[in-house]
C-alpha cells in the first residue's frame, strides 16, 4: 500500500471511467427513460398515471399478467420437483457419471426460445412424431395441442428442468451423509428422514430456487413468441408487441407493462436474496 | 439376511438409475428429433423419417443469407467480448485491489441482467436509441452495447474468482517489490495468470450472445439479421434448413462447453503458497 501518489489514483478512476459510461448508456439511462416513459400520455407528453391504470384495469392486460403468473408458478412448481429429485438421483452416481449428468443437464440450459420451439413442433406438433406415434399405439389420450395452454406449460416445465437442477444440485452438498445414518439409527424411516431433516435442510435454497424459476419464465418471450407469435397473452408477448409490433407502437403503455413485470420480477428475486441469506445463516449455525 | 441388506440399495440404485434416465431423455428428446429432422428426407406423417440424407447441411452451407448471418453472429459476438474482456477485467481488478468501497456495489449492479428480462430492457433500449440524436436502433452497435450488459455477470464471476484463486494481492506486491511498476506487474504477471478463468468467461459470453434472440429480433431484427433470427425466419418457410441451423448451432455450444471444462477444471499456476491470506468475503 505503499506510495500511492494522487496521479496514480486518477490513472485508476480514468480506467473505472469506460465501464461506467457504458453502465450509463445501455442500463442506467434506457430504464430512466422507460421509467420517465410510462408516465406520459399517448403523445408522449404530460404526466399522467393513466398507462398503470390501463395496464391494472383493462381485461386485456390483466388477463396477460393473470397468465403470465400461472404459467410461471405452475411451470416453475413442476420443474423444481422434478429438478429436485433429478439432482438428488445424481449424486447417488459415481464421481464420473455424475459430473457427466451434470454438463448434458447444463448443457440443454441453451436450448431455449426459437430452437426449443421447433423441437417442440417436430415433437408435439400436429403431425409430430410422438403426437403420431401416441395415436397409432392407441393412446390418443397422451395427445395434446401443443398450440393451447397445456401445451405451452409442458415447454415452459422443460427449460425450467435443467434451470433447476443447475440451481438445486450445489445446495444439495448441504446434506450430510452422517445424518441419514444417525436417523436411520434412532428407527426413522426414509419418509421421515426426508420430511423431518432432508427437505427442512434444504428448503431456503428450494424456495430461493423456485423464485428464480419463475422469474425465467415471467420473462420468458422467445419461446411463446416463436411458436404461436401472438396466439397466447401473455405480459411479455403484450409487451413486445406494444413497442415492436406491426400495429401502431404504443411505447408508452408499454413502458408501464415493462414496469410492472420488472417489480414482479424484483420482489421474486428480492425473496430469492432473502432465502439465500437464510440459508447461508443455518449452514453457519449448523456448524 | 445378507441378500436383504443387499437388496435395499439395489432398489435403490434402480430407482435414482431411473429417474435420471427419464429426466436426461427428456431433455435429449427435442434436440435428438430435430437432428433426426435435419438428415430426413420427408418426414410429415410418418412416426419416423422416409429417408436420410445430409442435403440440409449442404443446402445450409451454400445458403448465402445463412452464411451472412452466421457472420454477423460471429463478429457481433466476438467484438462484445472483446470489449467487455478489455473493459471489464481491469475494472474488476482495480475494484477488488484498489477500491474495495466499490465492490458491494459492483456485485449488485452486475446482477441487474437477470432483473431485467430481454423484454424489458429492450422496451428502454428502444425509447432511448430510435430517434436522433442516438439512432443506432437496427444496427450492430445497439446489440454490441445491449449485450455487453447481459454477459456482465458471467465475465465478473469468473474474473473476480481468478483474481481470487491466484491471490492477485500478493502477485502485485511481490511484482512491485522485483521493482514492476503497477501497469507492467498486471499485463505480465495478473493478467497470465487469470488468463484460464477469462478465457472460461469469453467461451460463456460467446455462447450467450449466439443464442440471444429477444433483442436481436426486437432491436435490429431484419436489417442485421443475425443466425437466431435467421431461424425465426426460416421456421415457418423450410423445416430442414431450421434443423439443420439448430444442430448446427448446438454442436458449436457444445464445443465450446467442451472447451469451458477443459480449461476450467485446470488447477491455477500460482507459485505462491496459500497460507494465511484469506480475503474478506462479501
Amino acid at each position: 500500500m505503499a506510495g500511492r501518489s494522487p496521479s496514480q489514483n486518477q490513472v485508476k478512476l480514468l480506467l473505472l471511467l469506460p465501464f461506467f459510461l457504458w453502465l450509463f448508456a445501455f442500463l442506467l439511462l434506457p430504464a430512466i427513460m422507460m421509467l420517465i416513459s410510462s408516465f406520459h400520455n399517448e403523445g408522449g407528453q404530460g404526466f399522467t398515471l393513466g398507462q398503470y391504470v390501463k395496464g391494472l384495469t383493462h381485461p386485456l392486460y390483466t388477463t396477460a399478467i393473470k397468465n403470465s403468473v400461472m404459467l410461471s408458478l405452475v411451470s416453475a412448481l413442476v420443474g423444481i420437483v422434478v429438478a429436485a429429485f433429478a439432482a438428488y438421483s445424481f449424486t447417488t452416481f459415481p464421481p464420473k457419471s455424475r459430473d457427466r449428468m451434470l454438463s448434458v443437464s447444463n448443457m440443454m440450459t441453451n436450448f431455449a426460445g426459437v430452437p426449443l420451439a421447433f423441437g417442440f413442433i417436430v415433437l408435439f406438433g400436429t403431425n409430430g412424431m410422438l403426437t403420431l406415434l401416441f395415436k397409432q399405439l392407441g393412446l390418443s389420450f397422451l395427445v395434446f395441442d401443443l398450440y393451447s395452454w397445456k401445451g405451452l406449460a409442458w415447454v415452459y416445465i422443460y427449460f425450467q428442468i435443467p434451470v433447476g437442477i443447475l440451481l438445486i444440485y450445489p445446495s444439495l452438498y448441504a446434506l450430510k451423509q452422517e445424518w441419514r445414518e444417525s436417523a436411520s439409527l434412532l428407527g426413522a424411516g426414509t419418509v421421515q428422514y426426508w420430511l423431518r431433516i432432508g427437505v427442512p435442510v434444504l428448503l431456503p435454497g428450494l424456495v430461493g430456487t423456485f423464485s428464480v424459476l419463475f422469474a425465467n419464465a415471467m420473462g420468458a418471450y422467445a419461446t411463446a413468441y416463436a411458436l404461436v407469435t401472438s396466439n397466447f397473452n401473455l405480459l411479455p408477448i403484450q409487451i413486445g408487441g406494444l413497442v415492436s409490433g406491426d400495429v401502431f407502437p404504443r411505447v408508452e403503455l408499454g413502458s408501464a407493462l415493462a414496469i410492472i413485470l420488472f417489480l414482479i420480477l424484483a420482489l421474486a428475486l428480492f425473496i430469492n436474496e432473502k432465502m439465500l441469506r437464510l440459508a447461508r445463516r443455518g449452514l453457519n449455525d449448523g456448524r | 439376511m445378507a441378500a436383504n441388506l443387499e437388496r435395499k440399495p439395489a432398489a435403490g440404485r434402480i430407482w435414482h438409475g431411473l429417474v435420471a434416465a427419464v429426466v436426461l431423455v427428456f431433455l435429449l428428446l427435442p434436440l435428438l428429433v430435430t437432428f433426426l429432422f435435419s438428415i430426413s428426407t420427408v418426414w410429415q406423417d410418418t412416426v419416423l423419417p422416409e429417408g436420410y440424407t445430409l442435403d440440409s447441411y449442404v443446402r445450409l452451407f451454400t445458403d448465402q443469407r445463412f452464411l451472412d448471418a452466421l457472420g454477423r453472429s460471429f463478429l457481433v459476438a466476438v467484438l462484445t467480448v472483446a470489449l467487455s474482456l478489455i473493459v471489464m477485467v481491469p475494472t474488476i481488478f482495480i475494484v477488488s485491489l484498489y477500491v474495495p468501497s466499490l465492490e458491494k456495489w459492483l456485485q449488485t449492479v452486475v446482477l441487474m441482467p437477470f432483473a431485467l428480462p430481454g423484454v424489458v430492457s429492450a422496451v428502454g433500449l428502444i425509447k432511448l436509441y430510435s430517434n436522433p440524436p442516438f439512432a443506432i436502433s437496427g444496427t450492430i452497435w445497439i446489440l454490441i452495447g445491449a449485450y455487453f450488459i447481459i454477459i456482465l455477470p458471467y465475465v465478473y464471476q469468473s474474473t473476480r474468482n481468478s483474481l481470487r484463486a491466484v491471490n492477485a494481492a500478493e502477485l502485485m506486491e511481490a511484482a512491485e517489490v522485483l521493482g514492476a511498476g503497477k501497469a507492467a506487474a498486471f499485463l505480465c504477471v495478473i493478467l497470465p495468470n487469470i488468463l484460464p478463468g477469462v478465457i472460461v468467461a469469453s467461451l460463456l459470453s460467446f455462447s450467450i450472445v449466439f443464442g440471444e434472440f429477444v433483442l436481436a429480433n426486437m432491436l435490429v431484427g431484419g436489417s442485421y439479421e443475425v443466425v437466431q433470427v435467421y431461424l425465426y425466419h426460416m421456421m415457418g418457410v423450410d423445416g430442414h434448413l431450421s434443423s439443420a441451423t439448430i444442430v448446427t448451432f448446438f454442436a458449436f455450444v457444445l464445443i465450446l462447453y467442451v472447451l469451458v471444462l477443459k480449461i476450467g477444471n485446470r488447477k491455477p499456476r500460482t507459485a505462491l503458497p496459500s497460507e494465511g491470506g484469506k480475503e474478506e468475503t462479501a
